[in-house]
């Protein structure tokens, strides 16, 4: 009875497994194929012969790949870098100080979260035209590092509170300046918080379409996202299924990987987030 | 939903900042100094554009040409504006769907990923990882799983002997509506698994023990423990659901595309296109500003219903 139990609870999860992992597992086998073979109808099971043609013509797609991924990769790391210094920064002076307007821009930056973030990309598109920044790389950053501040902030004001103060006044006793302390005690504590922070900002910018499909009007600086979507839509007739799947293997890969290595961050960051009282 | 949602929890519980102490805390300058950053970007890129945006909602505004107040014209304009009124009854059906179908199926992956068997690891990160892909790159998976001739789902319907016709995935309203939210529970699933499976952890063990002891059947731990103990959870997803899916966007755009005939437009995308494809800036802002104060009362009740749960 238990061991037909057991059975039949793997039977019935290794299935829904293989259901969630399929799609994933099917764009890279695909996108292995030849091109020819990953255009074929009905398709086919696996790759008769492996090959990297797809990469290849993706080479060519436009401006090429290449250029899309450089988009791709410095919008996330000035995104990641910009989101961890001014959480970091902003959550210490959030948890160690006192100043005046200190609640009211608390609850300004908590406020970001409450608002649609669709609604406000509208008239972000024309302040950036004003600040020279709209059709910018820098500009589309500076955007989602604001989205990921609320979050960014809540997590660090936090991590700083869950130093034992005795800590950071034994290093001022011991001789260190207020930087001293904060950059050689209370930092490396709340390591944790900004990795994850990082994490999230990483997947998010690298993931985020609508942001670079209203900023961005120059085919040159799309990022992966905009350029997958532009190949789906392209040409109408001739769209070309292997490119397609090998773009979207290219797109998928880094989350994948990022997110298997750092898997502890992100459950403690949605743990934070989401569920803190 | 995007990541960004996730957090919308955050600012409910955010307790009373404690008054700092210390030596630092005498100095409010450098207080000033370290969330002079965070303060420049909520400004600069929130306050500012939410301004902007309500002054938006009162002029005509074609992209590239100056703008003239209008008064209340926009907002007057919504009333009579069919394909709005369309999208936002089209969504209000897609969220209620959604929202329910999301609930079904992570109460069945929830079952399995919090077992105490071998392998659940497996299975609970295979049911997360589609959450980590982008929704444009997954939409666009998908849609070429879906095409009717290349595709990969006809494949394996036809191969069990399910149909013999290939079916169009996105041909008619109703199909390419049951794509999308497919495609939305395998791309979200794994979020709402992680979500109550932390909530459910958080439940102490001695209560079931306890419950045990007392001769309580597996259907009474249930009734009497585990759903009450998961309210606060449920409450959460719920709303996360609903306001996710009351701005979704990507999958549509990428998917359907609004198609066929215009049936499967979201809010969103009907913002998007009022904006960009007929560069009405007025319009398409009234009806940000419609949406935004929808969401703002949304959340504020989400709040409240928080706070009653913590008295």
């Amino acid at each position: 009875m238990r061991a037909t139990r057991t059975v039949l609870f793997h039977a019935v999860s290794a299935a829904l497994a293989i259901l969630f992992l399929f799609p994933l597992l099917w764009a890279l086998l695909n996108s292995l194929k030849t091109t020819a073979e990953a255009n074929q109808q009905p398709p086919t099971w696996f790759p008769q012969s492996l090959s990297l043609d797809n990469y290849r013509s993706l080479t060519t797609f436009d401006q090429g790949i290449a250029t899309y991924l450089w988009n791709s990769v410095l919008v996330s790391a000035l995104t990641v870098i910009g989101s961890v210094v001014v959480c970091v920064l902003g959550g210490f002076g959030f948890a160690r100080f006192t100043f005046r307007g200190k609640h009211l821009l608390f609850v300004a930056t908590l406020a970001i979260l409450m608002v649609p973030y669709a609604t406000i990309l509208l008239p972000l598109y024309i302040l950036l035209a004003r600040m020279g920044l709209q059709n910018t790389l820098i500009g589309l950053a500076l955007v989602l590092v604001m989205f990921q501040i609320p979050f960014g902030i809540f997590l660090m004001r936090n991590s700083f509170e869950a130093i034992p103060r005795e800590l950071e006044e034994a290093a001022l006793v011991d001789g260190c300046s207020n930087y001293g302390a904060f950059r050689h005690v209370s930092l490396r504590m709340v390591m944790p918080g900004a990795v994850t922070v990082g994490l999230f900002s990483f997947l998010t910018s690298w993931n985020e379409y609508l942001a670079p499909l209203i900023f961005l009007n120059d085919g040159s600086k799309y990022t992966l996202p905009v350029m997958l979507v532009n190949i789906r839509y392209a040409s109408y007739n001739i769209i070309d299924f292997g490119a397609l799947q090998a773009g979207v293997v290219i797109a998928m890969l880094p989350c994948l990987v990022v997110y298997l290595l750092l898997q502890r961050f992100y459950v403690s960051g949605l743990v934070a987030g989401a569920l803190r009282g | 939903m995007t990541l960004t949602r996730v957090e919308t929890g955050a600012p409910a519980p955010a307790a009373a900042p404690r008054p700092s102490r210390g030596p630092a805390a005498r100095r409010p300058l450098t207080g000033w100094l370290f969330v002079a950053p965070t303060a420049l970007i909520v400004a600069a890129l929130f306050l500012a554009p939410l301004g902007v945006l309500i002054y938006m909602s009162f002029t005509d505004w074609p992209l590239l040409a100056d703008p003239t107040l209008n008064g209340l014209d926009n907002y007057r304009a919504i009333a009579n504006d069919d394909m709005f009124l369309e999208a936002i009854t089209f969504t209000l059906v897609y969220t209620a769907i959604t929202t329910v179908v999301l609930f079904a199926v992570a109460f069945v992956l929830v079952a399995i990923s919090n077992s105490y068997r071998r392998g659940t690891r497996f299975y609970r990160t295979a049911f997360f990882l589609p959450y980590v892909v982008g929704v444009a790159a997954a939409s666009t998976m998908w849609w070429v799983d879906a095409h009717d001739q290349l595709g990969v789902f006809n494949q394996v319907l036809r191969g069990v002997g399910l149909i013999e016709a290939p079916v169009g995935f996105l041909e008619t309203p109703g199909k390419a509506l049951f794509t999308v939210i497919a495609l939305v529970v395998w791309k979200f699933i794994g979020f709402q698994v992680i979500v109550l499976l932390v909530g459910l952890q958080s439940i102490p063990e001695e209560l079931y023990e306890a419950a045990r002891v007392d001769g309580a059947s597996a259907w009474q731990r249930l009734r009497y423990i585990t759903i009450p103990g998961l309210k606060p959870t449920l409450a959460l997803l719920t709303v996360l659901s609903v306001t996710g899916s009351l701005l979704a966007f990507d999958q549509f755009y990428v998917l359907t595309h609004g198609g066929p005939d215009n049936s499967t437009v979201t809010v969103v995308l009907a913002l998007y296109n009022k904006a960009f494809q007929s560069f009405r800036l007025g319009d398409a802002a009234a009806e940000a500003v419609v949406l935004l104060v929808a969401l703002v009362l949304l959340n504020v009740i989400q709040l409240r219903l928080l706070r009653n749960r913590e008295n």
